[in-house]
């Protein structure tokens, strides 16, 4: 046991190493330079240029620069290149607001696809188990930014009421109740939106799994013996289809990070996809690095995560 | 000759009658997936699409085109679908074919419907493309990791490489000489690796060719970590992060989209070889002395070809989605092109007053998007024998 997670460890943290030095290469023998951002600024002299290139390492060779910045990365110093922000803080705020649209599209997604996906797969090839795929395809075919938009048509010509942005901006005069719904109306249609692709992958695979059980002998074994199909459905089958999806628990992990890019900037949320972009636009190096190098982590620690969860639940698999 | 005895002799015809009559594979194949309504009606869309790309490509091409994409008319600019052309204020040069807009005008008075035709060979060829190369790359590691995997990398071809690698990355700095000397070095390794192939590491006294001859970890390990190393990106951000440092051209995004979505393919693969490689047919092909080129792709990869053609039918669909986010954000293919991912984002800032401009684009990649991923589920449902219902 203890050498698995040793192994698994060394293994993920020999990944990290690399991935770091790729992205590293990718952002730095990517043609132009963040200090040519901006050419025509009379305030950009030449001798600007190079205090910046200078203060910034930029100067230096590859390898050097790639010590540079993740020395500064691991003791919490990086600075943003645009505003001289510290980056760990700058992710932080971000990810603060990112956090209630993930929280919600997580929970809608789980508190959807479930029911979805076992209905389906008990009525398997009736009208609902039909419909339900086709929406399902619908749903994952839709482009993300399409759909959002004849949500924002349906609901601001229906309701009344704004949705972009995290708040409607002035209010502060407004009631309590009055302020909670207008926050919750600006969270609900991206949080829809970010559970969209998520409901419909998952309700699929919620009924693929189910499927697979109903088809087992021991199922077969309690309808045979006269149980109602309740209890068959729901004790037996459901139990041990469950099993797969603890450990996706771990897997959603990288979500908190990822921030849909297009969902943010058309709903102008200030949040970490958001930042990421603007960071791209603006040739940020360090927030770019760190983003991605954040990211890795998650993805790296969701699969450490579900390989745990697996052992946890699953009697089947021993070390 | 014994066999053409018998199949000759009287008392097998009948036998041969009494089974099930013969189909071919394409024919169980049809059979099978004519039963999908919806995988067909992806499969009609499909090729429709695919045959509407062609004509948008020859009739929106060259220097008079029939559909003009890029004939600017302001003062008909805005106009609803199927308006009929204001004849008085338009040069004779400027009339839409058939005299009317058939899907409306833009904010600078451009056919959309000119501008959708040139846009559906841009979906199009990002699609395929992006998904050839992401499956070619895939197929090549993930049959490598299967078929080669047992073998082992030893420590002098992680010498050659680095030296290989550090002779680029010095000429890559303006360092010449010092480029040039390892990239020598390097070649020499490869060579001295590549003369003592055939030796066998067998327990040797030890010394300096036996410890460059260390097994250090076999090719499957080696390019099983890769995946994982690409699985570590945030696909749509790192995606975004190079089409946006790089100089934005299309072909710059179908290589982006290939190289950032070979994983799953190379898993597939490696998954099928693991299995085939161990069955009596490769044994018996390997034992008649055959090349193992022409063992991997004469006998293996037809079986394997399958869950790779399902994923590259469903890889186009998200490679089309991918370009759409692309131009959507304004990293797409360069302006005076038109895709269906700018057509909306332009469109988007006369979302309540010209709907047509956001409702078409979306519809469209709507459409082709979910034929693909209807057809691509079907192609799974008859390919894959454990699916299949039993009737």
């Amino acid at each position: 046991m203890l050498s698995f997670f040793g192994r698994s460890i060394v293994q993920k943290i020999v990944t990290l190493f690399f991935v770091s030095i790729i992205s590293f290469l990718i952002i730095h023998l990517a043609p132009g330079e963040p200090s040519q951002i901006d050419p025509l600024n009379p305030k950009f002299t030449f001798e600007m240029v190079e205090r910046f290139r200078k203060e910034f390492h930029l100067d230096k060779p590859l390898h050097i620069q790639y010590l540079y910045f993740y020395r500064d990365l691991f003791t919490g110093k990086t600075v943003s290149w645009k505003d001289n922000q510290s980056v760990v803080q700058k992710i932080w705020d971000r990810f603060l607001n990112s956090l209630p649209l993930f929280i919600v599209g997580t929970i809608l997604t789980w508190t959807i696809s479930f029911p979805i996906g076992i209905r389906s797969a008990i009525f398997r090839g009736r009208f609902f188990d039909r419909s339900a795929t086709f929406f399902s395809y619908l749903l994952i075919s839709i482009p993300g930014f399409f759909f959002a938009y004849i949500l924002i048509i349906f609901v601001v010509t229906r309701f009344h009421v704004p949705v972009i942005g995290m708040e409607t901006f002035g209010l502060g005069e407004a009631s309590m109740p009055h302020v909670i719904m207008d926050r919750i109306w600006h969270l609900f249609l991206p949080s829809v939106l970010g559970a969209t692709g998520g409901i419909a992958v998952l309700s699929r695979y919620v009924r693929s799994q189910m499927l697979e059980v109903e088809g087992q002998d021991y199922v077969r074994t309690a309808k045979a013996k006269g149980l109602p199909s309740e209890q068959v459905h729901y004790k037996h089958a459901l139990r041990n289809a469950l099993l797969p999806f603890v450990t996706m628990f771990g897997l959603i992990l990288p979500g908190l990070i990822g921030g849909s890019v297009i969902i943010e900037s058309i709903f102008s949320w200030p949040g970490m996809g958001r930042m990421a972009y603007e960071a791209i636009l603006a040739r940020d190096y360090p927030v770019i690095l760190t983003v991605n190098f954040v990211s890795a982590v998650l993805v790296l620690a969701g699969t450490f995560i579900s390989d745990l969860l697996y052992l946890l639940v699953d009697p089947r698999i021993r070390l | 000759m014994i066999t053409a005895d018998i199949s000759q002799s009287d008392n097998v015809v009948p036998l041969d009658k009494a089974m099930a009559p013969k189909r071919t594979r394409l024919q169980e194949f049809w059979f099978l997936f004519r039963r999908n309504k919806l995988a067909i009606l992806g499969m009609i869309i499909f090729f429709f699409f695919f045959f509407i790309a062609l004509i948008g490509l020859l009739l929106t091409a060259g220097r008079h085109p029939v559909f003009d994409p890029a004939l600017i008319r302001l003062q008909e600019k805005l106009r609803p679908p199927l308006a009929e052309p204001n004849l008085e204020t338009l040069l004779p040069d400027e009339v839409p074919a058939f005299g009317v807009y058939l899907f409306g005008t833009d904010d600078l008075g451009r056919d959309v419907f000119a501008r959708m035709l040139q846009g559906a060979w841009v979906s199009l060829t990002v699609g395929f493309v992006a998904v050839g190369i992401s499956v070619l790359l895939g197929i090549f590691m993930g049959g490598i990791a299967g078929y080669y995997g047992q073998h082992q990398v030893r420590l002098d071809h992680i010498l050659a490489i680095g030296l290989v690698f550090l002779g680029a990355a010095f000429l890559a700095m303006d360092n010449i000489l010092f480029g040039f000397m390892f990239l020598f070095l390097g070649v020499c390794c490869a060579l001295y690796c590549l003369s003592r192939r055939k030796t066998s590491v067998r327990r040797a006294p030890f010394n300096r060719e036996h410890l460059l001859g260390t097994n250090v970890f076999s090719i499957d390990t080696l390019i099983m970590r890769i995946v994982d190393i690409m699985l570590c990106f945030p696909s749509f951000f790192l995606i975004l992060t190079v089409v946006a440092l790089l100089p934005a051209s299309i072909y710059n995004i179908m290589i982006v989209i290939g190289l950032t979505s070979w994983m799953g393919t190379t898993r597939f693969v490696r998954a099928e070889f693991l299995s085939l490689r161990e069955q009596d047919f490769v044994m018996a092909v390997r034992a008649l002395g055959v090349g193992n080129f022409r063992i991997i792709f004469r006998h293996m990869m037809p079986n394997a070809i399958g869950p790779v053609l399902v994923s590259a039918t469903i890889g186009i669909a998200t490679a089309i989605l991918t370009e759409a986010g692309l131009s959507f954000l304004g990293f797409g293919v360069p302006p005076p092109h038109a895709t269906w991912g700018n057509i909306l984002s332009d469109g988007k800032n006369f979302i309540f007053d010209a709907p047509w401009l956001t409702f078409i684009p979306g519809v469209a990649i709507l459409i082709v998007v979910l034929s693909f991923n209807l057809f691509g589920e079907g192609l799974r449902d008859v390919l894959n024998p454990k699916l299949r219902e039993r009737s």
